[in-house]
């Protein structure tokens, strides 16, 4: 198949298209602005809509709407513009309404900075807005992940009526690799017969609400989502290992730290020391078991947890899985600067030291 | 086979498009590669940069501290990434712009007049192609052929009066370090 160069924000863009995106609303900030530019322009080519809209709060309401109608709609931003649009998250899945969210994250908090960033982990893993809620969420560690990832994202949430957050950092955005457009797997979905459309000579109105004034019912209506979300754990599982099989330091990152792990890895292990990398790739569900089952091995004798955060978000998840099997250390920058190859390898040698 | 290159110069340069042709040609070639853009303030008036990578095996870190090969449009970009080139490195310095000289004896150092050439050959705005091809040249990781039947396809129709031009720059560049 042929290989072309795509920027990742547009190649993003393109991959909603591709799969059948109807509509997306989103309004600009860097360093994701050129996933609305590209579907401002392309969109409308295939019979899509697109929406520049008068804020992130509109622009998540708007995909509530479209979404309510059937539409594929999708809306995109980055961190502060994230943070904004949580309520309409919230919203989504209390009205089981399916919808792709791509968060290009940078540093925060606030509006921290335009540089690439992973500070909203727990926003996105715990459900960032109010009431118990998940979210699968795909993190990307390439285009060519971004790419599948997006495609395969809208039929995720049409499965299970529930927002799909694809979670990327600036990085992954802004960069160029090579990509190949092949076919991704495509399930077999639902009728949306949910949707708003005109009743049609039906003997009922679709409505489409997340209020249960009654507690009972309310309660049921939360037991019915726990259903799905145990179903999305279940089924939606997905990690990577690489030179784990023997390795005494396991790295474990998602996302652009990964990749500056993999060479630090090819560097320690020219130098005869046995690293590897535990990469979860749904950051929701996480790969919680698989990774537990990894510290229990005799040869695993420490963790380094690298993010592109401050004091560790996943650490958390990596902390619950490991329970306490293995030492687990921390490396991480907030702000934009990234963890370079020098310091991983250093932060390896020194838990390798530590245990002993 | 593993290349680590900055690119960097002030915007309108043309240094962000010299990654990409290298990235676009080295994806040609079969080789791994990305194309890594600086992105922020910096843009504005000051100096924008772009890190590529060209390997035969996964591209691991997009990004690195320590080039293997250096293209330096400007002063502040040399003052910037000299000190980080490995060892044994390769500066390619724009000499018509940049007055300094590297400093450091580890490396080599080639000065290219990439704006006089581009003004020879009738367009200061392929002083970038001057520069790609002097890289092409020195370093010998990708084949001209490929380069050049990019530059083709990249002034396809109504831009096709570009392709001679850009092609006498690129071999122009080439020339420099031969």
């Amino acid at each position: 198949m042929q290989k072309e160069l795509w920027k990742g924000n547009e190649a993003i863009a393109e991959a909603a298209i591709r799969a059948g995106c109807d509509c997306f609303f989103g309004y600009p900030i860097t360093p994701q602005s050129e996933v609305p530019e590209y579907m401002s322009v392309h969109l409308p080519e295939h019979g899509g809509v697109f929406v520049q809209s008068e804020s992130e709060v509109a622009a998540i309401n708007m995909v509530y709407g479209a979404a309510a109608s059937g539409m594929r709609a999708m809306t995109s931003s980055s961190s502060p513009g994230i943070s904004l649009k949580q309520e309409g998250i919230s919203y989504l899945v209390g009205s089981e309404l399916p919808a792709v969210i791509v968060n290009c994250m940078r540093g925060g908090p606030g509006l921290g900075t335009i540089q690439p960033g992973q500070g909203d982990y727990y926003q996105a893993t715990r459900g960032g807005g109010n009431g118990d809620y998940r979210t699968v969420v795909l993190s990307p560690s390439n285009v060519q992940e971004a790419v599948d990832f997006v495609q395969e994202a809208f039929d995720i949430a049409d499965q299970y009526r529930n927002p799909v957050m694809v979670v990327c950092d600036g990085l992954i955005g802004q960069m160029m690799e090579p990509i190949e457009w092949h076919p991704v797997p495509k399930r077999d979905l639902p009728p949306k017969d949910w949707a708003t459309t005109g009743r049609k000579g039906r003997d009922h109105h679709n409505i489409i609400n997340s209020l249960y004034m009654d507690p009972e019912v309310c309660d049921q209506h939360n037991a019915n989502l726990a259903k799905k979300y145990a179903l999305m754990e279940q089924n939606e599982l997905r990690w990577e290992e690489k030179e784990c099989g023997d390795a005494e330091v396991v790295i474990t990152a998602y996302g652009t730290p990964a990749r500056i792990a993999l060479t630090a890895i090819e560097a320690l292990r020219a130098e005869g020391i046995k690293a590897g990398l535990f990469r979860p790739i749904t950051l929701w569900p996480f790969p919680e078991k698989a990774l537990h089952e990894l510290a229990g091995k005799t040869h695993v004798k420490a963790f380094l947890d690298v993010e592109m955060s401050s004091m560790g978000q996943m650490i958390d998840d990596v902390r619950l899985a490991v329970e306490g099997q293995k030492p687990i250390r921390f490396l991480g920058h907030a702000g934009g600067v990234m963890p370079t190859v020098e310091e991983i390898i250093e932060s390896v040698k020194k838990a390798l030291k530590e245990v002993q | 086979m593993k290349k680590e290159i900055i690119i960097s110069g002030f915007g309108g340069q043309g240094g962000l498009a010299i990654g990409k042709n290298l990235a676009e040609a080295g994806m040609a070639e079969g080789l791994n590669v990305t194309w890594a853009p600086s992105y922020g303030p910096e843009m504005r008036g000051g100096t924008a940069n772009c890190s590529v990578v060209l390997s035969d095996k996964p591209v691991g870190s997009p990004v690195f501290a320590h080039p293997t090969e250096l293209i330096a449009l400007n002063e502040p970009s040399l003052e910037k990434f000299e000190a980080g080139v490995q060892s044994g490195g390769t500066v390619f310095v724009n000499c018509d712009v940049v007055t300094d000289r590297v400093q450091r004896a580890d490396l080599t150092a080639f000065y290219i007049p990439c704006s006089k050439i581009a003004e020879e050959v009738g367009n200061p705005k392929v002083s970038n192609m001057v520069m790609l091809g002097a890289y092409v040249a020195a370093t010998k990781v990708l084949k001209p052929e490929t380069i050049e039947k990019m530059i083709q396809e990249m002034f396809a129709g109504a831009k096709a009066k570009f392709i001679p031009l850009n092609i006498e720059a690129f071999r122009r560049g080439m020339a420099c370090v031969q």
